[in-house]
């Protein structure tokens, strides 16, 4: 009696092990199918006579793209400030102020940029993705979709990723410049740096290949944000209670999705 | 006897329809069929499959054995563009509606012929009053479908249903959640349908005095099995005992809810029935 406890113990938490790792490894496999099929609906909805609506794409970038300007700018525009202050404390430790604007440069635009950019579009757009799916398939109007013949991937999925594709990497771009600028703004001051001697030394720190390590990793943050919400979304059991159960889950997935790929191409980029 | 023949015999034909969710068997070998610009109504209890049965209709579930063929067409069997090119002729009101909420009532109704024609903005929105008026709803296109009563919704989700004039039109629980003159008017609307575009109709409901209102044939199922196919009369007057508790509850419980209506309606608790 003793050991049969323990044991069974251990046998359901292996249980619920392996349950999660099952599980995992469906929703990687969910992931996959996706991308498949918004690819080939991209490529070859317009011979199957269901091409993807130019509207669609432009309609889901203002929502993704144009309406985030002003919460990415704000944020980058902190960031880039909270990144001045402190690598000018931190390096006056060692007399080393004068490099901070190396500091400045290659922290936002490797890393923080993409990193808050993403963050803030998973929030944003991602929930609104899985919320706005979740709702459709308990209102029925997947099956409705469906049963007029159009394809829910084509016609919701394919735009939503090709949209958050271009417009992740664009609000990067433009979160580069505002934290830039903010940390400029902060350097001039502090440091009595002027702002053309400020653009100088970054332009001079950064080469084109730290643009496009930021950029990069924003397009691939796009199609885990776009593939996470529609899974949850798609997912959905229980009504209202659902909807906001999955959204949860959508934003917790992409933000962890985001960090962990950041690390991985962070690890990648520097060996 | 050819394909032709066989769909000039039937718009819809199933055969042997077994489906499980999980180990538990929902429909246990379901024939049925409905016959060109036939009403069908399909009624059963909670838990009976209808609902399941219509999802198999739409090809929205998959079948564990058994055929269901539409218009000719074995619907398991059609591929992307053949699913795409059936879905012309068939057209679905669901019982929420499922009107997309982003979209006006007009761009709603007008989706269908948007993906799948290549008509100019007017005629499309010259159509789409056309069909606003046969459900009564003109000049509600520009309203979104959160401005909508439930009743408008339903006759928004029918104008969407017929806009590509199909052959076949689903309803499912039409009058479910309306108050009984909105349901009346909907049974009204769905016969001056089927007289006016000579469609076949397959209507799911609960609602008995609808059913045997616009039926020409009432399907009765009873847990995932057909209890009885027949005309009105034939059903009123079965001697199936089963059947007739089946129908007997129903009448019983339309009683109950027509108090309910009545005491939210004016606050006046109807002898026996408890207050709110």
């Amino acid at each position: 009696m003793s050991d049969a406890a323990p044991r069974s113990a251990i046998l359901r938490y292996s249980e619920t092990v392996g349950r999660n790792s099952i599980s995992a490894i469906e929703m990687i496999g969910h992931w996959g199918a996706l991308m498949g099929e918004s690819v080939f609906w991209l490529f070859a909805g317009a011979k199957m006579k269901q091409p993807v609506r130019i509207s669609a794409v432009f309609q889901q970038m203002m929502e993704i793209g144009v309406f985030a300007i002003p919460i990415v700018a704000l944020l980058s525009a902190t960031i880039g400030m909270m990144l001045a202050i402190q690598g000018i404390h931190t390096l006056s430790i060692f007399g080393a102020e004068s490099q901070v604007v190396f500091g400045i440069s290659l922290s936002v635009v490797r890393e923080f940029s993409a990193l808050i950019t993403g963050i803030l579009v998973a929030g944003r757009s991602g929930s609104a993705l899985a919320a706005r799916l979740s709702t459709m398939q308990i209102n029925q109007e997947i099956d409705a979709l469906r049963v007029m013949g159009i394809h829910p991937v084509r016609f919701l999925v394919v735009p939503a990723l090709i949209a958050m594709i271009v417009m992740l990497p664009a609000l990067t771009f433009l979160s580069d410049m505002v934290a830039l600028y903010a940390a400029g703004l902060w350097v001039s001051f502090d440091l009595g740096i002027s702002q053309a001697a400020y653009w100088s030394q970054t332009i001079d720190a950064l080469s084109i290949g730290d643009l496009w390590h930021g950029l990069g990793k924003a397009a691939i943050f796009a199609v885990l944000i776009t593939l996470i919400g529609v899974v949850n979304g798609a997912s959905v059991t229980g009504g209202a209670e659902g909807v906001g159960r999955v959204t949860t889950r959508a934003v917790v997935q992409a933000i962890s999705a985001i960090v962990i790929t950041d690390m991985i191409f962070a690890f990648l980029a520097t060996r | 006897m050819s394909d032709d023949e066989t769909s000039d015999e039937f718009a819809i034909e199933v055969l042997g329809l077994v489906t499980h969710y999980g180990e538990r068997m929902i429909l246990k070998g379901i024939d049925f069929d409905v016959r060109p610009s036939e009403i069908m109504v399909i009624m059963g209890g909670s838990g009976s499959g209808k609902s399941t049965l219509m999802r198999h209709l739409l090809a929205l579930e998959a079948a564990t054995s058994g055929s269901v063929e539409v218009l000719g067409e074995d619907i398991a069997r059609l591929g992307t563009r053949a699913r795409a090119e059936l879905s012309k002729k068939i057209g679905v009101a669901f019982r929420s509606g499922a009107l997309f909420s982003s979209l006006t009532v007009g761009e709603n109704i007008q989706l269908p012929l948007a993906e799948h024609t290549k008509l100019d903005a007017a005629t499309m929105a010259i159509m789409t009053r056309m069909k606003l008026e046969v459900v009564d709803l003109a000049g509600f296109e520009d309203l979104m479908p959160s401005e909508l009563s439930g009743g408008m919704i339903k006759r928004a989700a029918l104008a969407r249903a017929i806009i590509m004039d199909p052959k076949i039109l689903f309803c499912d629980e039409p009058s479910a959640g309306l108050d009984p003159v909105v349901a009346a008017q909907l049974d009204d609307l769905i016969l001056r349908l089927r007289d006016a575009m000579q469609m076949s109709i397959v209507v799911v409901t609960h609602e008995l005095e609808s059913a045997f209102k616009i039926a020409d044939r009432i399907t009765i199922l009873d847990e995932g099995k057909i209890l009885k196919v027949g005309t009105v009369d034939e059903i009123k007057n079965s001697d199936n005992e089963r059947m007739q508790n089946i129908l007997q509850r129903r009448t019983e419980e339309e009683i109950l809810d027509a108090d309910e209506y009545l005491r939210r309606l004016t606050g006046i608790t109807v002898e026996g029935s408890p207050p709110l």
